[in-house]
């Protein structure tokens, strides 16, 4: 029960990572990312590649991010000058593209069957008891430390200049403000984030394969963001920590319901989350914890 | 030569299939201004909708496109009255978001109901015509002439129906066709039960080429964008022109690609089309 719980709670520390990623290139610039999972995926398979050819986990979490910002950049280059809705179509066939790569290039990721064996640091020193508690507190501090970064960005002059393209970006631009360049940043700075959680998570699992990156990830964190508060970097953390405590407690409140099969188990699952999303943005559109904006100064007359 | 003839064939055929439901996703954005991701729901609700009257009761293909297009269209209709039409004011991005929510909703009402399994029509195999060397499913060219008949009906509606011409009024200007009279709620109704109705009958379409299950629709999403991006968002005449340039594209990168990459050859072209000519084929201004 421990074990389990401990899994729990670093799965949400990777979930709230994601979230992190998206709620600063969706909550803070407006970008929207559909593709997160492939971001996710790229992040896991490409330190999962660099300790596998005999390079130090630290270096293969680096090159994660690096591969994220590349990705990132590829990706949203040719698109930020268009609407956002654009965006919203290229990133989810980015991250459809991600998922085929994977499933197809045996050489490289070994398709369907995937990668395992990846470097696990910790788990022979410590023994699997300890493994569990180190990478839960490591994984809950990685969090706290991007949450609190990211919190700072968002207080100071840069999150500030995103939050006024994401409302209108031609007063921003008329304002002075580098819009594209902004935007490239943020969404650069947001792909590197999720880089690192599916990095993060391929050194936890040490297996990988192209069914972890399902586009139903995109949607649980987009869940996490919404409900949290979009916007508010705190809110991402909780929302995605909430997200993992309800797809477990679906898990055992659908094994409750008797006499259907364990497919309609799934679909049941997979429906409340899309029930959720929906009602989270009927009923709390700005979330449990909304962006807090400062009033503009009062002038006197 | 004859690889290329048909591969040509091939594209024209798998093209006009994605063109009906890319005419009702953008017929959807042309009136509503947002991506529905719920098209995908209602492709397979189509799907399934068909393949129940088919199976069930015996009907051919032209009652289950009937069946499918019912179906899908009063499914969207009421996704779109009860779960997506009060979040407008949020505005497009958060519409979108919540249909992709929708999408997941309606794949698992059809995964609980009908389970994984892939399923097909029950409609007499027909062997292939072979026209100079050249492999036709007569299958493939029964579903090239409903899709024919179907996007042309949908013509048909625009250019000479009240209301076609109303809902061309509110795509190219809606401030001006509200100051006209048109009912632009009346219009939006209309343009989801036509949209959504389309995709479903897109849905049968598809499992008569193969078959079903409730990830139908999803499969087909990227290349129904990719459709609809290539003809110019909003434009149906360009929906179908961008579908059957997908067709092709996808069946003549086969000859250098291995089939597995199919779906990514509609990434590679939304990305081409948005570099070179935003605004798609025959479309508007995208930027």
């Amino acid at each position: 029960m421990l074990s389990y719980l401990l899994f729990s709670i670093t799965i949400g520390g990777v979930y709230a990572l994601l979230a992190l990623a998206l709620n600063l290139a969706w909550g803070s610039a407006g970008l929207v990312n559909l593709g997160l999972a492939g971001f996710f995926g790229i992040g896991a398979y490409a330190t999962a590649l660099a300790t596998g050819a005999g390079l130090p986990v630290a270096l293969g979490l680096g090159i994660a991010m690096l591969a994220g910002v590349l990705a990132g950049l590829m990706v949203t280059g040719m698109t930020l000058r268009l609407r956002d809705d654009y965006l919203a179509i290229v990133t989810l066939g980015f991250g459809e593209v991600v998922r085929l790569v994977a499933l197809n290039e045996r050489w490289l990721t070994n398709g369907a069957d995937g990668l395992s064996g990846i470097a696990a640091p910790g788990k022979a020193a410590l023994g699997t008891a300890g493994f569990n508690w180190a990478w839960c507190i490591g994984v809950s501090l990685v969090v706290l430390l991007v949450a609190l970064l990211l919190r700072r960005l968002d207080a100071g002059p840069f999150g500030r200049a995103l939050r006024a393209v994401r409302e209108d970006q031609e007063l921003a631009a008329f304002a002075g403000k580098p819009v594209l360049r902004l935007k490239l940043q943020a969404f650069a700075l947001s792909a590197a984030i999720a880089a690192l959680a599916g990095a993060l998570y391929a050194h936890y699992q040490s297996y990988i394969s192209p069914d972890h990156f399902q586009p139903l990830i995109t949607i649980y964190i987009f869940l996490a963001v919404t409900a949290g508060g979009l916007g508010r970097p705190l809110g991402a953390v909780l929302g995605a920590y909430a997200v993992v405590a309800f797809l477990e407690g679906t898990r055992f409140l659908a094994a409750e319901v008797p006499g259907i099969e364990p497919v309609q188990v799934a679909a049941l699952r997979e429906a409340l989350v899309g029930l959720s999303l929906l009602l989270v943005l009927h009923l709390r559109p700005r979330g449990v914890l909304p962006e807090r904006i400062p009033a503009a100064p009062k002038v006197s007359a | 030569m004859e690889a290329l003839l048909q591969a040509l064939v091939n594209g024209l055929l798998s093209g006009s299939l994605i063109a009906v439901p890319a005419v009702g996703f953008t017929a959807i954005f042309a009136i509503l201004r947002y991506p529905s991701f719920a098209i995908a729901g209602y492709v397979s609700v189509g799907a399934f909708a068909g393949w129940w009257v088919n199976t069930r009761f015996g009907f051919g293909a032209p009652l289950a496109l009937l069946a499918a297009f019912v179906a899908g269209g009063l499914t969207g209709l009421v996704c779109e009255q009860g779960l997506l039409r009060r979040l407008m004011p949020s505005g497009a991005l958060t519409v979108a978001i919540a249909s992709i929510a929708v999408n997941l909703v309606l794949e698992n009402v059809l995964r609980f109901f009908f389970g994984n399994d892939l399923r097909g029509f029950d409609l007499p195999i027909r062997p292939d015509l072979i026209l100079g060397g050249i492999f036709i499913g007569v299958q493939q060219l029964w579903n090239l002439l409903l899709a024919v008949v179907v996007v042309g009906a949908v013509f048909g509606f625009l250019m000479f129906t009240r209301f076609g011409r109303a809902m061309r009024a509110v795509a190219d200007n809606p401030d001006l066709a509200r100051l006209k009279g048109i009912d632009p709620s009346r219009i939006a109704a209309i343009a989801v039960m036509l949209g959504a109705g389309l995709a479903g009958a897109g849905g049968v379409l598809l499992g008569l080429d193969t078959s079903i299950d409730p990830m139908t629709g999803y499969r087909v999403l990227l290349s129904v964008f990719a459709a609809a991006v290539l003809g110019g968002l909003g434009s149906i005449p360009g929906a179908v022109v961008g579908a059957l340039a997908l067709g092709l594209a996808e069946e003549l990168s086969l000859l250098v690609v291995p089939a597995t990459y199919r779906t990514a050859v509609g990434f590679v072209a939304i990305l081409l089309i948005l570099t070179f000519r935003p605004r798609g084929l025959l479309g508007e201004r995208a930027a």
